[in-house]
């Protein structure tokens, strides 16, 4: 049961981690949503998807890449990857604010009751993944290879994949990127401040309107990055893949304490290593079981999340 | 404020009901109850839907999303515990059907109490360690419990893994009527019963103590646990409750269907039945009636966009809960309170 984990441990744990930072970018889109709004994005998982389009766009549509093209080199490389990753990054925050505006703005000021916004939510959501279901004809669209899947080296017996370092690297420095940005600047510190009491922030000074709108901006970024590295790793995409992915973004941001930033990178690399393990065990198909009770268990003895009280003091 | 008033149905309706004397209010309740059992005879209407058959999908969505959408509605709406993976207990519910239908000769009206006990219990297993938890993470961790319980369905061999299961036998028949499959009218008569069943449960349950306890909760469920309400045992009530509804539509739904598979039982029928809920006006048992089988119809009586349909469906969500976020026809202003402090927690 065991043998195939033990193994392949090291290549495991690389994949795992690789994954687990995708999922680390989507859950900030759940995760700083939910801080300043206290709602779960149920619309984070198309954005995430339509994310996806916009590296496959550029690979193919801008750059002109086919599927039997060469991969590319040296600095051609490194502007198709640049450019696609902000391709992604710009169609994802897009999609976020407009789905801010269509969707929550109305009724936020309202202060209407919760659920009435996770409806209007979940009907985003749908007219999301439909239109590009109907853009789509439903088809699986695969994405050229701009980055070969060459072998660096091998580490106790695992082979470090370009792609996989690319992702692990990159998405890192994202994260710190988004990380720095809520705890320097001042547009970061409103957020903090509008998630730990919103009255008091609005008392502050602090525009609400705006910093909501920058906060589904800011998480639309880190979700279309993370829409860019699947694309790397995966290499192609479909109208309802957000939905898989979302998901699990989702507990692993509930996982680490939903509504603070560490807790979604924690939660995010746990999950992905989890699942990563989960499926050597036992098995790929049970790997979301593995997920879901693992994650009913730290909810039972930790509600606030796994990394939820350290970081984040306990709202009131 | 004229506008305002004509639309409120909610009130025009209630005025109609409070005025009327006991004579009134059974000549109401049973021409209307006359009225939906005279349904199916209206497919050659405007009602008609363009492919699917105008019967069949009066049983199922619109039906089984009525009768799903009320369990899910005494959870949600009279407790005010989120739950997304209702879907579970429809599951529950058509997998007892199909396993007993199949291994055993029971017939669907023997297998429906298991069907209901089975999913209660599994109401009282996950209700038992997670309803201590509040809000959003009930619903995260309700979500995960849909979803293990497709993906057991999906991967074990006694349930037949993807494959489903089929030649579920169909319900004997109930004296002169007939379950056909080209002819669903019997089937909807059954489920309109089923309906009027759970809304007379929960008009009883509403007015007597589990309704005051589920009130008290929703509220504000600090102040109901230092009042004296024992809340964990109410809201497993609540919770096995709507279990117990969502059981026998899955029952019901695997009888008719004739077969199943884990595919049917996706996270997208509890959210489809939590909208049903919302959209119609939460906490309303007309609300929710009205809901349901506006979202159950609505997507086959557009089949003629045919592939846009879901999209409008979802523009149709967003609207709609812009312009009316308590839902088409929302309860009582008295019984709000709480949802606009649920709103600011």
């Amino acid at each position: 049961m065991f043998e195939v984990l033990i193994d392949q441990f090291w290549s495991l744990t690389i994949a795992g981690i690789a994954l687990g930072f995708i999922y680390v970018l989507i859950s900030l889109g759940y995760t700083m949503v939910y801080g300043v709004l206290r709602m779960i994005n149920f619309a984070n998982s198309e954005i995430f998807m339509w994310g996806t389009f916009g590296t496959v766009i550029t690979n193919r549509d801008i750059f002109h890449y086919t599927q039997t093209s060469e991969p590319a080199k040296g600095w051609k490389l490194a502007l198709v990857l640049i450019s696609a990753l902000l391709m992604s990054m710009f169609v994802a925050a897009l999609t976020a604010v407009f789905v801010e505006f269509v969707a929550y703005r109305r009724l936020r000021m309202k202060g209407t009751n919760r659920l009435a916004t996770l409806i209007s939510a979940i009907g985003i959501s749908i007219a999301l993944a439909e239109l590009m279901r109907l853009l789509t004809d439903s088809r699986p669209v695969g994405s050229p290879r701009v980055l070969e899947k060459m072998i660096l080296t091998e580490v106790w017996g695992a082979n470090i994949r370009l792609d996989t370092v690319v992702t692990i690297i990159a998405a890192a420095i994202i994260y710190i990127l988004l990380e720095r940005f809520i705890q320097l600047s001042r547009m970061g510190k409103a957020i903090r401040a509008v998630s730990q009491n919103e009255d008091s922030a609005k008392l502050m000074g602090v525009n609400l309107n705006r910093v909501i709108t920058v906060t589904f901006l800011v998480g639309g970024l880190a979700t279309g990055a993370a829409g860019f590295f699947y694309i790397t790793v995966f290499e192609y995409t479909k109208f309802n893949i957000g939905f898989t992915m979302g998901l699990a973004a989702f507990t692993a941001a509930v996982l680490g304490g939903i509504g603070n930033i560490r807790g979604a990178f924690l939660g995010g690399l746990s999950l992905g290593l989890l699942e990563v393990y989960a499926s050597a065990v036992l098995g790929t198909q049970w790997k979301a079981v593995t997920v879901f009770i693992v994650l009913v268990l730290v909810l039972l003895f930790k509600p606030n999340g796994l990394f939820g009280e350290a970081v984040q003091q306990t709202r009131a | 404020m004229k506008l305002r008033n004509y639309w409120n149905l909610r009130d025009a309706g209630a005025q109609l009901w409070e005025g009327s004397n006991r004579k009134g209010r059974v000549t109401i309740a049973l021409s209307a109850i006359v009225l939906v059992a005279l349904l199916p005879f209206a497919g050659a209407s405007f009602l008609a839907t363009p492919i699917a058959a105008y019967d069949a999908v009066l049983v199922y969505p619109v039906g089984v999303f009525v009768l799903m959408a009320l369990g899910l509605n005494i959870v949600v709406g009279k407790s005010g515990m989120l739950d997304l993976g209702y879907v579970a207990f429809f599951a529950i519910g058509a997998y007892t059907m199909a396993l007993m239908g199949t291994l055993t000769s029971l017939n669907t009206w023997q297998i429906m109490p298991f069907g209901i006990a089975f999913a209660m219990v599994a109401g009282v297993l996950l209700g038992l360690p997670t309803l201590r938890l509040r809000g959003d993470y009930l619903a995260i961790v309700t979500l995960g419990f849909g979803e293990i319980v497709r993906l057991i369905a999906l991967n074990s061999s006694w349930t037949k893994g993807p494959n489903g299961i089929a030649n579920i036998p169909m319900p004997p028949d109930i004296g002169p009527l007939e379950f056909k499959l080209d002819d669903q009218k019997v089937f909807f008569w059954v489920v309109v019963v089923m309906i009027l069943l759970t809304i007379w449960m929960i008009r009883r349950l509403s007015i007597r103590r589990p309704g005051r306890a589920w009130e008290a909760i929703r509220q504000d469920e600090d102040v109901a646990e230092l009042l004296g309400v024992h809340t964990l045992k109410y809201k497993i009530w609540s919770f096995s409750l709507g279990a117990a509804v969502g059981g026998a539509a899955g029952v019901l739904y695997a009888s008719k269907n004739l077969f199943i598979a884990p595919e049917m039982f996706t996270l997208n029928v509890s959210i489809l039945i939590l909208a049903c809920v919302v959209f119609g006006g939460i906490g309303n048992i007309w609300g929710v009636v009205v809901g349901a089988t506006i979202l159950g119809y609505l997507p086959d009586r557009i089949r003629f966009i045919s592939d846009a349909r879901l999209l409008v469906f979802g523009i149709v969500l967003v609207v709609v809960m812009n312009f009316r976020p308590d839902g088409l026809l929302p309860r009582k202003k008295r019984e709000k309170i709480g949802e606009r402090a649920q709103a600011r927690l």
